[in-house]
C-alpha cells in the first residue's frame, strides 16, 4: 500500500512539474520545432489527403504559413484531424497548439469555451445553385423560384427571411436530406438549390454537368470561419491573426509567392517595405523575426493565391469571389495595418 | 464333362444399375426437392428468380462490363459503370493513410509479418503453443517497424490511417484483451470479495456504455481533466478504451466456459497435489477455453468492425480513408465505388475470420 502510494505521488509531481513547466505556445512550438495544427477529416477545399498521401487545402495552407512564420519551414506542420465535436476541446486542452477547421466564430465559442478566434479566413454563408440555362445573376432575382432545401435546418428559416427582407416570393420544396435535394434539383424539380455555398461547390462538381451550373453571389447567412487557438495566450494569438492578416495585405498590395523577393529587394512602398522587413521591424513586437511575412507569403502565397488554388475557376469547385473578395473590390477581406 | 456342355451354364451377370429416374437424382432432383417441392417454395423460386433477373445483371453491368478500370483523372462524368480507377487512384491512401511515401516499404513489411502468421495459423504449420507465442509476441516488432526508433527513423502516429489502423487496433485490442478477459473473468468468480467486486464493477461498467461513449471519453473528457502540456496520445488513448472494452466482453464469454466446467475437475485437480493456480491454469482454463473459441472467435469479427467507430475521434482508419478519399475535389461523386470496396474489404477479411472459427470447432483444435 505504502508503495502505491508513494507511486501515485510521484506521478502526480511528474504530471505538475510538465504542467509548470508550460511556457507559452510559441516557445512550446519553438521547442518542439514542430506545429501541431488541428484540421478537419476530409472537407472538399478546405482540408483532404490528397492521392499521395498528403494534405491539401485551404484551412491546410493557413497552418503553413503560420509554420512558416514561426519555424521557417512550411512542412513542419503534424496535422491532426479532428471529428467535430473535438474541434473545440483540443484546443483549449492543449493538444494542438491552432485549429483551422471551418469552424464558426460565434460569441458563446470564443467568450465560453476557452478558445480565441483569429482572422475570419472564408466567409461561408448560405448561398444558392441554379442552372445557367435560366440567366439569374442575382438571388434577388429569384422571385417566383422553386427553391429545393432541406427540411428543419436554419437554411429554411434563412431562406424565408431572405424572401421576406426583399419582398419576393418563392417556393421551398422540402426534402429530408442534401443528396435528395440536389437530386432533386438535377432532376429539375425545382429551379435553384440551396445550403451554404462551400457545400453547393462541392455538391455541384457531383452533378452530370458542373459547367452548366452556377453559385449565385450571394451569401445569405453568417458563417465566418476562423482558425482558433487557446484563450489567454495573447502572444500566440496575435502571431496566428497577423500572418493570416498579413496574407491578406499582400494581396492587397500585390506581393505573391513569385515576386515577394523582388518586392522585398527593390520595393520603395514604405508599406510593403514594413511587411516585408526591410523597414522597421514589425516581427519583434510579434516575438518572431522580421522575415516573418516573406516566408509565408513565399511558402503559400497570399491569400488570393490560397483561394484560386482551392476554390478558384481552374478548380473543381469554382466557388466566386464574392464576399471573400478584398474590400477594395467589394468583398469583405479588408487588411489591417502592419506597422 | 466336354466343353460343349460346360458352354451351356449360365453365369449370372448382374446388369448395371439402372440410373435413378431423372426427378429425383442429379441436379434436376435437387432443383425439383429444394427449390419446387410445392406450390409456396415454387412460387418464391419464381419470386427469387425474377428478382435476381431484374437486380444481378444491372450490378454485373455497373460492376464490372460497363467499370472503367484504369484512368489518369477521373473518369467520364457520362459513364454508366462504376470508376474502379477511383480505388486504384487512392488504393494508397486507404490502405496506410497519409504514411510518409519514403517509408511505404515499413507497412508493407509489417503486412507482410502478420500474414506469415495468419498463414502458420491457417495451415496449422505450428504448434499451438508457438503460435501463441509469434501471436502475442507479434506487436512489439509490428510497432517497432511502424512507429520508428532504435535505428528506424520516427513516424508520428498523426501519420498512421487507412486499413493498417483498423488492422493494428483490432489485432492489439484482441491481444490485449484476451489476457485481461481471463483475469476479469476469474476475478468475477473469486472468492475474494474484494477482487470479486473490482471485477464486477469493471465489466459492468464497461458493458454498460456503448464503445462510442469509451471513446469520446478517451478522446474529449480525458484531456480536460489532464493539466496544460500533459498530453496522452489520442490513438494511445483510443487504443486503450477499445482494450477495455473487448476485454469486459470477452471476461463474460469466458465466465461462460468456466462454469460449463463441473467442480469435480477442480477438486480432482486438486486432490492430486495442484495448488489452486496450478489446478486453474492447467485443468480448468484448457477446458474453458476449449467451449468457448467460437465465441471468441466472434468477439474478434466483432471488436475488427469496432474499430470503425474510431472516425467520430478524428482517427482516419479505414473507413475515415474512404469518407475522406470521396471528398477530394477532384474525385467527386465516387461514394458509391468508394463504399463498394470498404464493404468487400471488411467482409473478405471478417468472413475468412469466421470461417477459421469454423474450422476451429470442426478439428477441435486451435
Amino acid at each position: 500500500m505504502k508503495k502505491a502510494a508513494l507511486l501515485f505521488s510521484a506521478m502526480f509531481l511528474i504530471l505538475l512539474a510538465a504542467a509548470s513547466s508550460f511556457a507559452g505556445t510559441l516557445a512550446d512550438v519553438k521547442a518542439k520545432g514542430i506545429l501541431t495544427c488541428g484540421i478537419s477529416e476530409g472537407v472538399p477545399g478546405f482540408s483532404i489527403p490528397d492521392s499521395t498521401g498528403t494534405w491539401v487545402g485551404f484551412d491546410v495552407d493557413m497552418a503553413r504559413a503560420v509554420a512558416a512564420a514561426v519555424l521557417g519551414d512550411s512542412s513542419k506542420v503534424k496535422f491532426v484531424p479532428l471529428a467535430s465535436k473535438q474541434k473545440i476541446v483540443a484546443v483549449s486542452s492543449g493538444q494542438v497548439d491552432l485549429t483551422s477547421r471551418t469552424t464558426t466564430w460565434t460569441l458563446k465559442r470564443d467568450a465560453k469555451q476557452g478558445v480565441d478566434f483569429t482572422h475570419v479566413v472564408f466567409y461561408d454563408g448560405q448561398g444558392f445553385l441554379i442552372p445557367n440555362k435560366l440567366g439569374v445573376r442575382s438571388a434577388r432575382e429569384l422571385n417566383g423560384a422553386s427553391v429545393c432545401v432541406t427540411a428543419g435546418t436554419t437554411t429554411e428559416l434563412n431562406l424565408a427571411d431572405f424572401a421576406r427582407a426583399n419582398s419576393i416570393k418563392v417556393e421551398a420544396v422540402v426534402f429530408d436530406g442534401k443528396k435528395e435535394a440536389l437530386n432533386a434539383y438535377a432532376a429539375g424539380r425545382c429551379d435553384c438549390f440551396t445550403t451554404d455555398i462551400s457545400q453547393l461547390a462541392s455538391l455541384r462538381s457531383t452533378l452530370k454537368d458542373p459547367k452548366s451550373h452556377s453559385i449565385l453571389p450571394e451569401v445569405i447567412s453568417k458563417e465566418p470561419l476562423a482558425p482558433l487557438v487557446r484563450h489567454g495566450d495573447n502572444q500566440w494569438k496575435d502571431i496566428v491573426t497577423w500572418v493570416i492578416n498579413g496574407l491578406v495585405a499582400a494581396e492587397e498590395n500585390g506581393i505573391t509567392a513569385a515576386n515577394v523577393d523582388k518586392m522585398k529587394a527593390s520595393a520603395e512602398n514604405p508599406v510593403i517595405q514594413r511587411m516585408l522587413g526591410t523597414s522597421g521591424d514589425t516581427g519583434s513586437y510579434l516575438g518572431l523575426d522580421k522575415e516573418w511575412l516573406v516566408r509565408a507569403i513565399k511558402a503559400v502565397g497570399n491569400y488570393g493565391e490560397i483561394y484560386n488554388r482551392h476554390f478558384g475557376p481552374e478548380t473543381p469547385l469554382n466557388i466566386p469571389r464574392g464576399v471573400n473578395n478584398l474590400w477594395v473590390r467589394g468583398g469583405l477581406q479588408y487588411a489591417l495595418p502592419i506597422r | 464333362m466336354n466343353p460343349a456342355a460346360a458352354q451351356k451354364i449360365n453365369i449370372f451377370i448382374p446388369r448395371p444399375n439402372e440410373a435413378p429416374p431423372l426427378d429425383t437424382a442429379g441436379p434436376i432432383g435437387w432443383i425439383r426437392q429444394n427449390l419446387f417441392n410445392g406450390k409456396g417454395n415454387s412460387l418464391l423460386t419464381i419470386l427469387a428468380l425474377l428478382f435476381l433477373l431484374k437486380t444481378v445483371p444491372a450490378l454485373l453491368s455497373w460492376a464490372l462490363f460497363k467499370a472503367t478500370w484504369v484512368s489518369g483523372a477521373a473518369c467520364d462524368a457520362t459513364r454508366e459503370g462504376a470508376c474502379w480507377a477511383f480505388v486504384v487512384e487512392k488504393f494508397r491512401i486507404l490502405m496506410v493513410g497519409i504514411y510518409p511515401s519514403p517509408h511505404l516499404w515499413r507497412p508493407a513489411v509489417s503486412f507482410g509479418l502478420l500474414a506469415t502468421v495468419v498463414i502458420l495459423t491457417l495451415f496449422r504449420l505450428v504448434s499451438a503453443r508457438t503460435l501463441a507465442f509469434l501471436w502475442f509476441s507479434l506487436p512489439l516488432p509490428l510497432f517497432w517497424i511502424i512507429n520508428g526508433g532504435m535505428g528506424l527513423a520516427h513516424v508520428d502516429q498523426s501519420l498512421w490511417g487507412g486499413l493498417m489502423l483498423s488492422m493494428g487496433l483490432a489485432v492489439v485490442g484482441i491481444l490485449f484483451s484476451l489476457p485481461l478477459g481471463i483475469l476479469l473473468a476469474l476475478g468475477r468468480r473469486s472468492r475474494m470479495a474484494s477482487v470479486k467486486a473490482l471485477s464486477i464493477g469493471i465489466i459492468e461498467l464497461i458493458r454498460g456504455v456503448p464503445l462510442i461513449t469509451i471513446l469520446f471519453m478517451a478522446s474529449v473528457m480525458l484531456p480536460l481533466f489532464l493539466p496544460k502540456g500533459v498530453n496522452i496520445n489520442n490513438l494511445l488513448r483510443v487504443q486503450i478504451g477499445v482494450i477495455l472494452f473487448s476485454s469486459a466482453y470477452i471476461a463474460e464469454v469466458i465466465r461462460g466456459g468456466l462454469q460449463a466446467i463441473p467442480p469435480g475437475q477442480m477438486e480432482a485437480a486438486v486432490s492430486t497435489g495442484l495448488t489452486h493456480w496450478q489446478a486453474t491454469r492447467l485443468v480448468v482454463l484448457p477446458q474453458a477455453l476449449r467451449h468457448v473459441i467460437p465465441s471468441i472467435i466472434g468477439r474478434c469479427v466483432a471488436l475488427f468492425k469496432d474499430t470503425s467507430l474510431v472516425i467520430i475521434v478524428g482517427l482516419l482508419d479505414f473507413l475515415g480513408m474512404i469518407k475522406a478519399s470521396t471528398q477530394d475535389p477532384e474525385w467527386l461523386g465516387y461514394e458509391a465505388e468508394a463504399y463498394v470496396f470498404c464493404a468487400l474489404v471488411y467482409w473478405i477479411i471478417c468472413f475468412s475470420i469466421s470461417r477459421y472459427g469454423r474450422s476451429i470447432e470442426k478439428n477441435n483444435a486451435w
